[in-house]
């Protein structure tokens, strides 16, 4: 199997960490990774969604959530825009068609479940996988709710138990993946009375909803939401009207979320491998210049000290000639003195 | 001063400081016990669409922005030849460590099992996360500044033999500590590059983790002046004759360098407009806001702290110094709190309850306490006598 660029970036991520885990790598890779192949999906078409909340009550039940305070038949929560909560993973919402004046357009939403998802990008302990059958699997069980991935996810989708003191989970769609998994079909999917829900291998839903597109080019704006989106997700849209004016973001791009932080992770390595060398530098070219100095002091001081005690000496030499001559002078003049005391007349004496 | 000095002696503990003191621990203690008996749901505004509150933007990411003050000191003196300010390294660090620690309990409040911390460690690691590599690092980082702090405890303690092992090991710590730090400050910023879809494009920025890093510097070097000033007039008795002769000249140094890099970093944060062609959101509401930002907090103090220095005016600097911290507190809290969401309607966006603000003031006043207890224990502010002529 091919490495995707998370596996890349897991690698580089652990070279920092100094984390040995033994997982294989192989260079730089420069391919998009363009999802598992044969795994599943859904096709949500909005032109044939009546706006019923059937999805929401089908996936209340598989998914044994609680009950909600009004009854999955009360249509009038959709005039509030809703966002997916703790108890419900999936939520339709109503909005004016752009296309269709005086007429009403929905969209489902529920996790997007990402080729490569920002959650994963984000999980610090892995607590989420792309696994091969389409779902983002999350593991409740290694979770430490730091609650970055809600931070990450573009579609703002995962949603967190406040009210739990000791076990908060993440929750959010799973695409029923023990369901699909049994060959059955996702809860929400089963319970569509239109085809608004399809699910499928997500290639065969590419293929179908160009056809719909295709077919009908009036009836659809000419874009699948979802193909390319944050790098392509398992869900995909087809809409009547623009992608925004139903409430999803047409302006996310087409990187996955990993790129994102790709650039700044594999700079970790080379600050880990680079920054000790540069700063050791530093450390020993200011301990050199500091020996440097200390010794250009010492000579200084020796050259001072040298200079001293030469002159010192000179003028002691100086003193000593001086006091040798004033010595000799004084010998000399005594000397004078007493010849000239030795010569005077005797007949002075003799009087 | 070759003596040791001795704690001032009360006659009351009654002073306003040490009631206030007493209030917050009291009230800090019954909200943890709601935090961990209720859940997060009862004691915080947090919500499904903003999982981040204070607790992580500001006890999270000033703290750790604050706490920069060691790696930039301990780097100064020990790796740049810096000498002269080696007084100010221990204050620094011990800054440094109590605010690494305080971040580490801050956090064991915000995740939903605290107790399940070492998971990414010890259980499963998830390489890709910036928030792994900024948790390893914070890891580790603590340990390193435990590690640079342990001699004025073994000092105090009179454990010799262990104290000298470890001062040996000052220059290997010091390395580690800044690469750590280039890489978990960095990482902080970093966090948010994955949700370009969400944050405001004036605060968004490829740079993010550049921007990030840098403040943590201009941090570090402002915190180490805010709190000589503070210390100076409160702990004054328990300075010796170095730390005060070499305060002005750390003052004056520390500042000219804050200056320069506040000017770096005001370049770059144009860079980062231009980059992104972001210049037409300058003239809204967030613009003004963004401007505010640049110019009061980055521009302003640049050129204060070049006239403090010019002129040597230290009390210019002391106040620059506390523009600075307010401007890095007020960086952060629009980067995690104001520029993310901005999409959202007012209704959802996150405003603390008042018992988050209530623990993210109980860990502050945790933390000054620690250090006063601290500093008026041990050899900080002054040499031990047993150890005068230590390179340490």
């Amino acid at each position: 199997m091919s490495i995707s660029r998370r596996g890349f970036l897991k690698w580089a991520g652990a070279a920092n960490a100094t984390v040995i885990l033994g997982k294989s790598a192989t260079g730089a890779s420069n391919h998009d990774f363009k999802g598992y192949p044969d795994s599943k999906g859904v096709l949500y078409d909005s032109t044939l969604c009546i706006g019923c909340r059937k999805c929401e009550k089908g996936c209340n039940t598989v998914n044994e959530l609680a009950t909600p305070e009004k009854p999955f038949d009360d249509l009038s929560v959709m005039e509030r825009t809703r966002r997916t909560t703790n108890d419900s993973f999936t939520v339709v919402n109503q909005y004016a068609d752009d296309e269709k004046p005086g007429e009403s357009a929905f969209r489902k939403i529920q996790c997007n479940h990402c080729l490569e998802p920002a959650c994963a990008a984000a999980c610090f302990v892995e607590a989420f996988q792309k696994t091969p059958s389409g779902a983002v699997e999350y593991d409740a069980s290694v979770c430490v709710g730091c609650r970055y991935c809600m931070i990450a996810c573009p579609f703002e989708i995962p949603t967190y138990e406040y009210h739990k003191a000791l076990t908060p989970r993440v929750r959010k769609c799973t695409l029923c993946y023990p369901r699909i998994t049994k060959g059955l079909l996702p809860g929400c999917v089963d319970i569509c009375p239109t085809e608004a829900l399809l699910f499928g291998k997500r290639t065969d839903l590419l293929k179908t909803a160009r056809e719909r597109i295709a077919r009908k080019p009036g009836e659809y704006i000419d874009h699948i939401y979802g193909e390319k989106e944050m790098g392509g997700t398992s869900w995909l849209y087809l809409a009547g009207t623009s992608f925004s004016s139903i409430g999803l973001n047409e302006h996310l791009g087409n990187k996955p979320a990993i790129e994102y932080t790709a650039g700044t992770l594999s700079a970790v390595p080379l600050v880990v491998g680079l920054w000790p060398v540069f700063l050791t530098g530093a450390y020993a070219m200011n301990k050199r210049r500091e020996k440097i100095a200390f010794s250009e002091k010492e000579a200084a001081v020796a050259i001072a000290i040298e200079e001293t005690r030469a002159a010192a000496l000179e003028k002691q030499e100086a003193a000593l000639q001086k006091a040798e001559r004033v010595k000799k002078k004084d010998i000399d003049n005594a000397v004078k003195q007493a010849l000239a005391e030795a010569q005077k007349p005797d007949d002075e004496k003799s009087e | 001063m070759t003596d040791e000095p001795t704690v001032a002696e009360s006659s009351s503990l009654m002073t306003p400081g040490n009631v206030i003191t007493a209030v917050i621990l009291v009230l800090g203690a019954i909200v943890t016990v709601l935090r961990f008996t209720q859940g997060l749901g009862a004691t915080t505004n947090l919500s499904d669409n903003n999982p981040w509150g204070i607790w992580i933007g500001f006890d999270l990411l000033v703290g750790v922005a604050l706490a920069a003050g060691g790696f930039v000191t301990s780097a100064a003196v020990y790796l740049f030849g810096m000498k002269r300010y080696h007084s100010a390294v221990r204050p620094a660090v011990l800054t440094g460590f109590l605010g690494y620690f305080m971040v580490v309990i801050a956090l064991s409040y915000d995740v939903g099992r605290p107790w399940r911390l070492p998971y990414p460690f010890a259980i499963q690691q998830g390489t890709t996360s910036m928030l792994f590599e900024v948790a390893l690092c914070v890891a580790l980082y603590l340990t390193v500044l435990f590690l640079e702090i342990s001699p004025a405890a073994l000092e105090w303690l009179g454990f010799r033999m262990l104290r000298n092992v470890i001062t040996k090991l000052t220059i290997v710590l010091t390395i580690f500590g800044v690469v750590l730090s280039t890489l978990h400050q960095s990482s902080l910023g970093a966090l948010f590059l994955l949700a370009p879809s969400k944050m405001h494009p004036l605060w968004y920025s490829s740079y993010l983790p550049v921007y990030f890093f840098i403040t943590s510097i201009i941090a570090g070097l402002s915190m180490v002046i805010f709190e000589a000033s503070l210390s100076h007039r409160f702990f004054s008795d328990k300075m010796d004759q170095t730390h005060k002769d070499e305060a002005d000249g750390l003052m004056l140094g520390f500042a000219k360098a804050a200056s320069f890099i506040l000017a770096g970093y005001f370049v770059i944060k144009v860079f980062g407009i231009s980059a992104d062609n972001n210049w037409h959101y300058l003239f809204t509401g967030y613009g003004v806001w963004f401007l505010v930002e640049l110019m009061g907090f980055v521009a302003l103090p640049s050129v204060l702290y070049a006239i403090g220095t010019r002129e040597k005016n230290i009390t210019l600097i002391k106040w620059t110094s506390a523009l600075t911290v307010l401007g890095i507190i007020l960086n952060r809290l629009n980067v995690s709190l104001v520029a993310f969401n901005w999409h959202l309607p007012s209704a959802d966006r996150y405003f603390p309850n008042w018992m988050e603000i209530v623990i993210t003031v109980f860990l502050v006043t945790l933390g000054i306490t620690l250090f006063r207890f601290i500093v008026t224990k041990m050899p900080i502010l002054y040499e031990h006598k047993d150890y005068q002529t230590s390179t340490h």
